[in-house]
């Protein structure tokens, strides 16, 4: 674990509010000019794993490390650390050449170099000529900008952004991810950066860390998350995915439906109870004849670029990406390659994802009067 | 049409009240300022106004002492109000302002008994043999008492504006470098200013035209304007004076109100003119 291109790492992090665990147990390195999205659900630990590395939270135990030294305690205005805040946090009394300047302002930098400085940061972000706008006549867009470069100016090893691009819309967003991507690989900083978008987190990270519930999930890739699931939650947080109870026979054998498939996992005991991940863009619909599993198809959305079906299995429904359309209440097959088939061990998620006959938690919670929504912000 | 109005109709009573309760009056103050006994148009009162120069400006220097020590007790004590609990903050808010649910008279005094010969202060020095010292009759004990009597309405602002500074502001702050000092400096102050012109002009306008608490807690070296607008209105023969002098101390207030205005640009805490 320490190896020496570790920027950052975080051992055995807890944190506790009011007696209810928000941290448990994080471990996690960072390696230099990485790019790094901490994924989760609201609630799930994410920004407040981020504002232990900014410096805003001290752990109740477990040690932050940065270029191999312990920073526990060091405060906020001592870490070579910046933070782009999730609402940008600019200072409405100042204008943007001065919100830009603050940083070096503070360090005593001279005047010359502070407004060569910041007159470099306004190129990179594109708002040359902005210097005397006062922030509250910018657009989201433009503050959005102002922030980025009031916290990279500082030359920071480590920049921190709290879903960034939340407030923006859509193609802005887009825009916007190319762009904080860009930037980070022309100042090669490590970027770590929080989002529930999973989207988002599979289009810009080098390392993608799925939380839940105070705890990591999965450390992986854009591709191993995606492809290789630990457990239920993760296959159905990153995507969508049809979740389906299996069992696994033997090496590369396993049985789902009363059917047995051809897979390219092994390592499980004999007759072990697994979780089969199938995404629903690698389900073939076909003639109920050719299909290895046959079910009726209960509803057909058009989404553009392909159909999203639902078909009854005995029950359970599965989710299906398609191009070919077919009508409710067609008998339809499915057929699924060996490749397609993710097979996960049993773990406290299983059983609650995965399966499409009701709506997403969050549109259940709403109609659920028991449950209190959270808010955005952990 | 129909909904302008009502919405004349609605308004109506309150124009009204302004007129018989502000503008009357008003134009009664002029009035007497410009005539003589007989109601006849004269100068007489404006051209003694000169004499009074002393007072206005003895009015002005306590309003301003006052003004600044009232500052220097609630920015601190809004400071760490917001810092407090929610509970707490509430539980303070109510102990401030609990001194405003008594009459001033009454609040001012009390403090005579505090601060007299044999009151409260001079008792306990003359546990050790010392004293009586000359408390009451002096300028100090004026000051004190206003700074007692107009506390919350600095603090009040000042905490109201401090609460709401958004908390990410002063993270990023820190996160920037900034700590302590440099802090309060860059973003708390200038963030709080509202509150603070605010509170500033909500002391010193009733300090500087204040009467009762001078003549309670001073003497006649120590009179202020609005305890000689008083003792000139008691004597109907001086009303005039009375009258004059309330003018000029209006023209006075207006131009602090318009000078501290210039300071907030129209945010909330401040007073519009």
């Amino acid at each position: 674990m320490s190896n020496q291109k570790n920027i950052l790492e975080l051992k055995n992090i807890t944190v506790s509010f009011d007696g209810e665990k928000v941290l448990d147990d994080i471990s996690l390195s960072i390696s230099d000019k990485e790019f790094v999205t901490l994924l989760g659900p609201s609630g799930c630990g994410k920004t407040t794993t981020l504002r232990i590395i900014a410096g805003f939270l001290e752990p109740d135990s477990g040690d932050v490390f940065f270029d191999g030294k312990i920073i526990n305690s060091l405060p906020a205005n001592k870490r070579n650390v910046n933070t782009i805040f999730q609402r940008y946090a600019l200072f409405p009394h100042l204008n943007v050449y001065d919100n830009i300047a603050f940083g070096l302002k503070v360090k005593k930098v001279p005047k010359d170099e502070i407004k060569q400085r910041v007159e470099e940061m306004l190129k990179l972000v594109n708002l040359e000529g902005f210097e005397k706008r006062s922030i509250a006549k910018l657009s989201g867009g433009q503050q959005q900008r102002v922030a980025i470069a009031r916290a990279v100016i500082n030359k920071p090893k480590i920049l921190l952004l709290d879903e960034p691009l939340a407030a923006l819309d859509l193609k802005l967003r887009k825009d916007m991810q190319v762009e904080l991507k860009n930037i980070q690989r022309r100042l090669g900083i490590t970027f770590i950066f929080v989002t529930h978008d999973q989207e988002e987190a599979l289009s810009m990270s080098d390392k993608v860390v799925v939380m839940n519930e105070g705890k990591i999930q999965h450390i992986g890739t854009p591709k191993d998350v995606y492809n290789e699931p630990v457990n239920a939650f993760v296959a159905d947080f990153i995507g969508e995915s049809n979740i389906i109870d299996g069992v696994m026979l033997d090496d590369f054998k396993v049985k789902i439906e009363g059917v047995t498939l051809q897979c390219l996992d092994k390592g499980f005991k004999t007759n072990e109870a697994v979780d089969v991940v199938i995404r629903p863009e690698d389900v073939d619909i076909v003639h109920p004849e050719k299909g290895l599993i046959t079910g009726e198809v209960t509803s057909v959305t058009f989404l553009g670029v392909h159909f999203e079906i639902i078909v009854d299995v005995n029950g359970f429904k599965w989710m299906i990406q398609t191009t070919d359309e077919s009508k409710v209440g067609d008998k339809v097959g499915l057929l699924i390659e060996p490749d397609a088939i993710h097979i996960m061990k049993k773990s406290k998620y299983s059983g609650l994802y995965g399966d499409y006959s009701s709506f997403s938690d969050e549109m259940d919670e709403i109609s659920n009067p028991d449950v209190e929504i959270e808010d955005e912000e952990d | 049409m129909k909904k302008s109005s009502l919405t004349k109709l609605i308004n109506a009573p309150y124009i009204l009240w302004s007129a018989i309760f502000i503008v009357v009056p008003l134009i009664i103050v002029a009035y007497f300022s410009f005539t003589d006994k007989n109601g006849n148009f004269s100068l007489e009162n404006i051209y003694e106004i000169p004499d009074y120069g002393g007072i206005f400006l003895r009015s002005i220097i306590y309003a301003f002492v006052a003004t600044a020590i009232t500052l220097v007790i609630s920015y601190p004590f809004a400071y760490f109000m917001t810092k407090a609990k929610v509970r707490t903050q509430s539980m303070m808010i109510m102990l401030v302002m609990l001194p405003m649910w008594m009459n001033l008279l009454i609040r001012t005094y009390s403090w005579t008994t505090i601060l007299e010969k044999t009151g409260i202060i001079n008792s306990f020095f003359g546990l050790f043999g010392l004293g009586p010292y000359n408390l009451i009759g002096t300028s100090g004990a004026v000051i004190v008492g206003m700074v007692y009597n107009y506390l919350p309405y600095m603090i009040l602002p000042i905490y109201t504006s401090m609460s709401k500074i958004d908390k990410s502001l002063v993270e990023a702050a820190e996160d920037l470098g900034s700590s302590g000092f440099d802090k309060l400096k860059k973003v708390i102050l200038p963030l709080t200013l509202p509150g603070v012109i605010s509170g500033i002009t909500m002391v010193f306008v009733p300090s500087v035209s204040t009467f009762y608490i001078a003549d309670k807690l001073g003497s006649t070296k120590t009179l202020m304007i609005g305890d000689m607008i008083q003792k000139k209105f008691d004597i109907n023969v001086y009303s005039g004076i009375g009258a004059a002098l309330s003018l000029v101390l209006m023209v006075l207030i207006l131009i602090c109100i318009v000078f501290m205005n210039r300071f907030s640009d129209n945010d909330d805490g401040g007073i519009i003119v």
